[in-house]
């Protein structure tokens, strides 16, 4: 097992210097330093300006180490990134460390409870359909599912806006109060929009799982001996289905922190995915690249944690 | 494609898909396993088929374009300005403002209609038939998902199946370039590309097809693993069959009810992704999605302007619909995992 979690984290960190290279290629080379000042400064900025902004920015020097060992923008990236040292906003020059600090609870207040229903909302509703598999239920079920899914998540957000906000008046439209007493008012309509948006997809993967794990031995075995129809779907396949369902929350936890972009945006919430909405609009890069590095550094350790669990659990994983 | 005029690119690309649906067709028609499962396909998903179909018509009629022929009296045209055949229809039927579906007086002035009664939809606020426009926006989602298929399959092909069947260095570098894509959040690393490669068309279907390969190249690595083990292909090994040869006639064809599945199941996906990237501002020109994003704060004026909004949602929608529901179908007929007894 310890040869298999080194293995395991040393590959992380592989990955997380390759996501580390490829916002480099991306944020360096592909946009260069001087676009990104035009950008921020307008097209007709004089190239002093443009020269004192790299400065102050830290893009005034060579992309890669060949010339310079020590000071190039390569190695500064990675060193910046990796020690969480994130700099100034491209846009309005404000440290982006702040800004994410203050947006992280926001986000966690829509996010955490967003999965928190969402589970408890697709898994009775899958494990319920699953029981009825193969019946009209069970295929219409499917079909809402699918009905579901169809719709973007764009048209739930304004369709929602427009009745509930706008015709029947019961929740504000947009807006955020980090008060305790005002906070469910704010946050009751982006929680209901984004768990019908997102509850098609999760009832459709989890009666899958279900489904196949209802077909193993086991369950043929239960049933054999006469356990009773309830018992089976809760003790035999329930508990089984639970490895499967736990990856996809681990899973689903980096993006806890990342925020709902489309919601937040909408609805006036002041978090992560706020910020990178702002970001893009405001050609932002530094902000951005900073994002998807936390982004994706969180996904990693995630990953990584559903592996080493996997290991705990399954021997035959740590042999691969 | 210098000095090629746009519209007679688009036609040639019209007829070359056209060709290229008759030979897949023949295809089809020749082999069994592929004629019994289109059978089956017809008679379990028809309504579904007949719709994308009818998408697939109007996004052919929107394809096929051709200089002049525009009379004298139509004024919101150059002259000189390539017309599709669905241009040709509306021609002349621009108001000056809002309309609302069937309506015979303009909303924000009050001369009557040029056409009273004739917009199905209404108009919007520059007083273009939203009909049109959401005719128009199904070339749009069509083209944002299968050119960026086209991009993504092969790509997925090319390095799942090298991979998977050559094994070794090669198979270590793609490994580990697809774990470095997976890790980053999809949405994210969408913008990220976008952001930095510009915002037109064709970066926006390289963004997504760079995002959606990942997924179907680890697939296809991991079939072709098994694949490469199996007893006909050690066969094929033993009597000499060169490599290259054994991967175009005896890996390729057994991956093809994968790249069928994964092509419809990707479509809908990518057409959801561009709504929210035309929200963004970085979507791609004339698609649902921008009519949607413009169409958004309408639904505050007084009276509301809904027609706008609903045309495009609906017309998203039941593309989506239907196509989740062939994707569906196909899965259901083609993929021996959920043949009768099974899941």
């Amino acid at each position: 097992m310890g040869a298999y979690v080194i293995r395991r984290l040393l590959y992380g960190v592989g990955v997380v210097l390759g996501v580390l290279f490829l916002l480099f290629i991306l944020f360096f080379t592909v946009t260069k330093p001087d676009d990104i000042a035009r950008r921020a400064l307008g097209e007709k900025a004089p190239p002093e300006v443009i020269e004192q902004w790299k400065v102050n920015h830290g893009y005034d020097r060579d992309l890669w180490p060949w010339q310079d060992w020590n000071d190039n923008l390569l190695f500064d990236h990675y060193r910046r990134m990796l020690t969480f040292d994130f700099g100034l906003s491209d846009a309005d020059d404000s440290p982006i460390m702040d800004r994410i600090k203050a947006g992280m609870g926001p986000s966690l207040a829509l996010t955490v409870p967003l999965l928190v229903f969402g589970l408890l909302l697709a898994i009775p509703l899958s494990l319920l359909v699953a029981f009825f598999r193969e019946t009209y239920i069970d295929r219409m079920g499917v079909f809402l599912c699918v009905l579901a899914m169809s719709v973007s998540m764009l048209l739930y957000i304004i369709g929602a806006q427009f009745l509930i906000g706008k015709i029947l008046r019961w929740y504000p439209i947009s807006g955020f109060d980090p008060s305790l007493l005002m906070l469910p008012r704010f946050l009751a309509m982006p929680i209901m929009v984004g768990l019908i948006g997102g509850v098609g997809g999760d009832v459709r993967f989890y009666r899958t799982v279900f489904l196949e794990e209802s077909s193993r031995d086991f369950v043929r075995t239960a049933r054999a001996k006469g356990a009773s129809e309830s018992r089976i779907m809760t003790r035999h396949i329930l508990r089984n289905a639970l490895i499967p369902i736990l990856t996809n929350v681990v899973l689903a936890i980096p993006f806890l922190f990342t925020g709902a972009l489309l919601l937040e945006a909408f609805f006036g919430i002041p978090g992560l995915g706020s910020i990178t909405v702002d970001a893009i609009a405001a050609n932002d890069f530094s902000t951005l690249r900073t994002m998807v590095f936390i982004g994706s550094l969180l996904l990693i350790v995630g990953q990584i944690v559903t592996d080493l669990c996997y290991g705990l659990v399954d021997p035959r994983v740590r042999l691969e | 494609m210098m000095g090629l005029e746009a519209h007679v690119f688009s036609n040639a690309v019209t007829v070359v898909l056209l060709v290229g649906a008759g030979v897949l067709v023949a295809v089809v028609r020749r082999q069994r396993l592929w004629r019994e499962a289109a059978h089956q396909l017809w008679d379990r998903r028809k309504l579904a088929i007949i719709v994308v179909g009818l998408y697939l018509g109007v996004a052919l009629l929107d394809s096929i374009a051709w200089k002049g022929g525009i009379p004298e009296d139509v004024l919101d045209v150059l002259p000189n300005a390539p017309l599709t055949l669905i241009d040709r229809i509306f021609l002349g039927t621009k108001e000056a403002s809002y309309s609302a579906p069937f309506a015979d007086v303009e909303f924000y002035g009050a001369a009557p209609l040029r056409q009273p009664g004739s917009h199905l939809l209404g108009t919007d606020i520059l007083g273009r038939d939203v009909f049109y426009l959401a005719l128009k926006g199904a070339r749009v989602a069509l083209l944002i998902g299968g050119l960026t298929s086209l991009i993504a399959i092969p790509l997925a092909l090319l390095f799942g199946v090298g991979a998977g069947y050559f094994g070794g260095r090669f198979d270590d570098f793609v490994f580990f370039l697809i774990s470095t894509l997976a890790s980053m959040p999809g949405l994210l690393l969408l913008i990220a590309l976008i952001m930095a490669m510009g915002r037109d068309t064709l970066s926006v279907c390289v963004a997504l097809g760079v995002t959606s390969w990942v997924g179907f190249c680890r697939l296809s690595r991991a079939e072709t693993l098994k694949l490469r083990e199996l007893d006909f292909v050690s066969a094929a090994r033993a009597l000499g069959v060169p490599e290259i040869r054994i991967v175009i006639r005896h890996i390729l064809p057994n991956l093809a009810h994968l790249i069928v599945i994964t092509f419809v199941l990707m479509f809908s996906g990518l057409v959801l992704s561009e709504v929210v990237l035309s929200w963004l501002g970085i979507g791609v020109d004339g698609s649902w999605g921008q009519m949607i994003d413009g169409a958004r704060n309408e639904l505050s004026r007084e009276p509301v302007i809904w027609w706008n909004i609903a045309a495009a949602g609906s017309a998203l929608f039941v593309l989506i619909l239907a196509v989740n529901i062939v994707g569906d179908g196909i899965r259901d007929v083609l993929d021996p995992r959920m043949q009768k007894g099974s899941p």
